[in-house]
Order: C-alpha cells, then structure tokens, then sequence
C-alpha cells in the first residue's frame, strides 16, 4: 500500500466517522420519532439493494428484473432462523445465513439464466422473481399469504447502518479488485474480455450470485425491521423500484446508486403533503433526469474526497493556463 | 503428417463451414517460434477466420490446431490465451471506459492468483499481486510509450495509441503467439512506419512469434519473413516475400482473372 492510498483509505474513514456521528447521534438521543427511524431503516436496507443490483446492471452491464426474489429469500431464511434457533449471536448468523441462501438461489438461477444475453436474461430474471413469490405464497412454513410472524424485531438504525457500511465496502473493494475488473470488463466487451484471459461465465455468474448475497443480507434486515414478512411485498414492482435507484444514480457508480436509493425513498414521503400528485411528480421527476441526465446521477464515475480535490486543482490550473494563453497573445 | 516438435503453430487441414458456406478448407501451415508471418488475400477469403479458429472463437470442422505441441480444438478463448495465443482485433476492442492501465491490467487477470474474499477485504495477497501487476503494466506501457496516458479511459486516446494500446494489452500475458489482425488499418505512412518499427521491437524483446494479417503491402513485404496468401478460403501460396511477388496465381487473385 503506498502512501497516497493510505493517506485517501485514512482520510475516508475519518469522514465516514463524522459523518456516522452525525447521522447516529440524534438518533440515539431519541430526539427523532418513530416515524422517521422507520423511514431511515427502509432507506439503509434500499442502500443495500441497490448497490447489490448495481454489481449486475452496472459492472457486468445485463438487466435483472428479479432483484426483490433475492431479497425475499434472504429475508424468509434469516427470519426462520431467528425463530426456530435460538442462539446467541443469532442475529449476525440469521443475516448471513440469508445471505448464502440467496446466493444459492442467485447460482442455480444465474447458470442456465447467463448463458442469455441482455433482454432474454431480463425476462428470465423476472420470471424467476414471480416464481419465487408464489413459492413463497404456498410453502406453509413460510405463513404463505397470512404472512410469518413473531420475528424478533432486532434492526435498529444503528445495527443497520453498520451492516450497509460493511456491504457497502465489500462491494467497493471487490469492484477494485482483479475480479471487479474481470466483470467490468465483461461489460464493456464480452468478446475482449474472453480474449484477454477472462473466464467470463464464471464471473457472469460471480456478479450474480454476489447481487443476490447482498440482496438477502438486506432481506435479513428487512425481516428483523417488520417482524412480519408477506410474499407480496417482494413482487415486480419492488424489482423495479431498485432497478429504477440504479439507473438513476448512473449504471456502475455505487456512490450514485447510495444518493439515489435514499433520495427515491425520502422522495415519495417528503410529497406525502401533496396527497394524490405525489406520485406523479416522483414519475416526472424520473421521466426529467432521464431526460437530461440520461447517464444518470453520477454516470460511472464515484463521488470521493480526493476527487474533489483534484476538480480545485485542475479549476486552479486551468485559470493559471487562460492567464498564460492572455500574457503570450 | 506427424505434428514437427520444433514449430510453435502448426495448422493442418483446417476447415470451416457456417451452414452450407465453406469458409475455409484444407488450410495447412506453421510457424516458428520468434518467425513473423504475414497472412495476406483479397477481402473475404478467410483470413480473420483463420484468427477466430486459432483463438477458439469458431471451432473447426475439420482439420487440427497445436501450440507448442498442445492441441487448441475445442478449447474454450480464455484457456487458449492461457495457453500463449494473444491477439487483436480488426476493428479494436479495448475496454472503452476503463483506463489505459486497467486495459492492461485486465489481460494479467491470470498471472494474479488471489481469491475474491482477499481481494475484498484488502488482504496482504492482493496488495502483493496488485502491485507486482501494476508494475509490469505500466512497464509495458512504457514500451509503446503510454506511460503518460495510463489514468485516461482508453476511448480518449487517438486511434494510433489505441493499436498500441492493444497489442500492449495482448503481450502483458507473455504469449508464445502474437496475432495481429490489420495492426495498420488507418493509419497513415508515418504511423505505419512507427508500426514497422514496433512489431519488430516486439519480436526481438518478446520472442514472441507473430502472425499479421493485413493489406498494406509496403509493411508486409517490409517486416514479415514468410507469407500465407489465402483466396476463397484456400491457401494459394506460401513462401518468402520475394517468391509471393512474383507468383501468378496471387497477382491473379489481386488483380483479377484476366491479368497475369
């Protein structure tokens, strides 16, 4: 590691320390209502979902239209066992557990799923995802349409911000890594990147299987923050709801897709005043970016300290380089 | 006809068909480790079909393929450019949006060896394997001089470095086999110079065999040591440049039927 990293890597963590402090500390003081904590969890588990979806339609570049299954699944399985195992530590257990059985379910959909490209995978994908919630619907373990119930309510806003802050930097790192750069580069050219050495269904499939552990470790908080979980919440629409947090953060940015998921989430409530317009004017606003800002929010790019720094730098160079094109002519 | 130890390619009765097209048929040549051999014919008669077949793009009717006394047939692209057949493309392919180094980076995916759960939470192999690798990159970046350029997305660079850009990509992996498919397509008599000048480097530093195809006959004749002139799929010739020029059946197929 040299010293330009460590100083952005040490940089960064007393930023997100501050910011932690910010955030957590009215929180803890209870000087905000339910109302709004509710609000603050479903925005930290949406940071969740639409990073992971982000692995897929980002980095690897295929649309997936069933990004709510992973989370059900996820969620199904940490809360069955929460309920049925009572551990200590159970809590971390349940999530990772939720994790993994995502996962699976993200492989055994994503090998015969990717061997399709782009239009065919989203069909499948949403395909899948309707499956998925009928499962859900008719296994009586899972409480079918009259819901499960009695899971311990343990998602907190503190305990949820500590697992986005960790998904989020696993994913950050893994895109920066040798395999990050295998899937990016499967996005920008499927027929270069097997040229150049890349084993590209195995990292098709790694994307995958990555968006669907995550998805499943926020189902797992999603079903300790209800304590009751019903099939229909994890429908289609949802799906949409995260693809729409991806594309409007810009496809490949997980910064963009953070400001997105938690802008989407606030939006609808902060218009909660306009009654029925409301969700028109979210619609609009949607229609708009897309409009001007097809690439989105942030485009591929990554919001960071250092690159705002480096932006003063080049505004303060180019002033320096006008003033010397003035003094030659 | 017993495959020769001492060729690096060796390519024997190769054919192709897509559908009831015959593409290629009864293609049989070799190379040499270290030889640059020029691959040349009229449009359409085979010749980036030869480079699909060899880098396992297209899989072969009939007919044999070995590297280094290794079979490539049925081989899957990323297990051949493992074996030692690098390449690039007629009409580039870089990762358009990535940088310059991450091009490079991207193609020594192989010489690292550390797993995802090291990579993702920062272990000591993957600052290891990542600083061994960045090294090598940006010394071979060095060599086509794109040193400079290593932090710009490979889109921004004019068309000329985005060749190189390429060839340096395919080399960072060490291949035994280069293919170059039209490395001068437009590029003016300068630029084609400065190819010239490169691919020869490239040879004498790497070891590596190359195999070219393309239509500027001034490089073809300059640098290659042997020629392949494909027509309809078949192969009409093979020799040195000198023995190519003076071959009728290729000024044929070059200037038409009634010429000679």
């Amino acid at each position: 590691m040299n010293a330009a990293t460590r100083n952005s890597w040490i940089l960064n963590a007393i930023a997100l320390a501050a910011l932690s402090a910010a955030f957590l500390l009215p929180i803890q003081s209870g000087a905000v209502n339910a109302y709004i904590v509710g609000l603050l969890i479903t925005a930290l588990i949406n940071i969740i979902m639409a990073t992971s979806l982000n692995l897929v339609c980002g980095l690897l570049g295929y649309l997936a239209l069933g990004h709510a299954a992973f989370m059900g699944v996820g969620a199904y399985a940490a809360a069955l066992v929460s309920i049925h195992w009572n551990v200590p530590l159970s809590f971390p257990l349940a999530l990772l557990v939720g994790g993994i059985a995502a996962a699976i379910t993200g492989v055994i959909i994503g090998v015969p799923a990717l061997r399709l490209r782009g239009d065919y995978l989203a069909i499948i994908t949403l395909g899948f995802g309707e499956i998925v919630r009928i499962i859900m619907n008719n296994m009586p373990i899972l409480g079918g349409a009259r819901s499960l119930r009695g899971i311990p309510r343990i998602t907190t806003v503190p305990v949820a911000y500590a697992v986005v802050i960790i998904c989020v930097t696993l994913m950050f790192t893994l895109g920066r890594s040798r395999h990050g750069r295998a899937i990016l580069s499967i996005r920008e050219d499927e027929v270069a990147a097997t040229s150049s050495g890349i084993p590209v269904t195995y990292y098709k499939i790694l994307a995958f299987t990555l968006a669907a552990f995550f998805a499943g470790i926020a189902g797992g908080l999603y079903a300790h923050y209800m304590g009751v979980l019903n099939p229909n919440r994890f429908n289609f629409d949802r799906s949409i709801e995260y693809l729409v947090m991806v594309v409007l953060g810009g496809m490949g940015s997980i910064t963009g897709a953070i400001i997105a998921a938690i802008v989407l989430t606030l939006l609808p409530e902060l218009l909660r005043g306009l009654s029925n317009y409301r969700m028109l004017i979210y619609s609009l606003a949607l229609i708009l970016m897309m409009l001007f800002r097809p690439d989105g929010l942030l485009g591929t790019a990554e919001f960071s300290l250092a690159s705002i720094g480096r932006l003063f730098r080049r505004t303060r160079r180019s002033a320096q380089n006008e003033g010397r094109d003035h003094s030659e002519s | 006809m017993n495959p020769n130890p001492h060729h690096l390619l060796e390519i024997n009765d190769l054919g192709i068909q897509f559908g009831g097209l015959t593409a290629l048929e009864h293609v049989t040549f070799s190379m040499d480790p270290g030889e640059i051999v020029g691959l040349i014919g009229p449009n359409g008669a085979g010749k980036t079909t030869v480079f699909n077949l060899i880098t396992g793009i297209y899989q072969p009717t009939i007919g044999s393929i070995t590297l280094g006394g290794q079979t490539l047939n049925g081989r899957k692209t990323y297990k051949i450019f493992q074996s030692g057949a690098a390449r690039t493309f007629q009409n580039i392919r870089l990762f358009k949006k990535m940088t310059v180094l991450d091009n490079v980076r991207i193609a020594a995916h192989n010489q690292m060896d550390y797993n995802p759960l090291v990579g993702a939470l920062r272990l000591p192999g993957y600052w290891r394997d990542e600083a061994d690798t960045t090294y090598r990159a940006m010394k071979m970046l060095d060599i086509f001089s794109l040193t400079e350029h290593a932090g710009e997305m490979a889109s921004s660079l004019p068309y000329g470095q985005q060749r190189r850009l390429e060839i340096a990509r395919a080399l960072i992996s060490n291949p035994k086999l280069l293919l170059l498919d039209e490395p001068a397509a437009g590029m003016n008599p300068t630029e084609t110079q400065a190819l010239m000048a490169t691919i020869r480097e490239v040879r004498d530093r790497f070891g590596v065999a190359i195999l070219l195809i393309e239509h500027d006959m001034r490089l073809v004749m300059g640098i290659c040591e042997r020629l392949v002139v494909l027509d309809y799929g078949q192969v009409i010739a093979k020799g040195t440049p000198a023995e190519i020029r003076q071959n009728e059946r290729v000024v044929k197929a070059y200037l038409g039927g009634s010429a000679v």
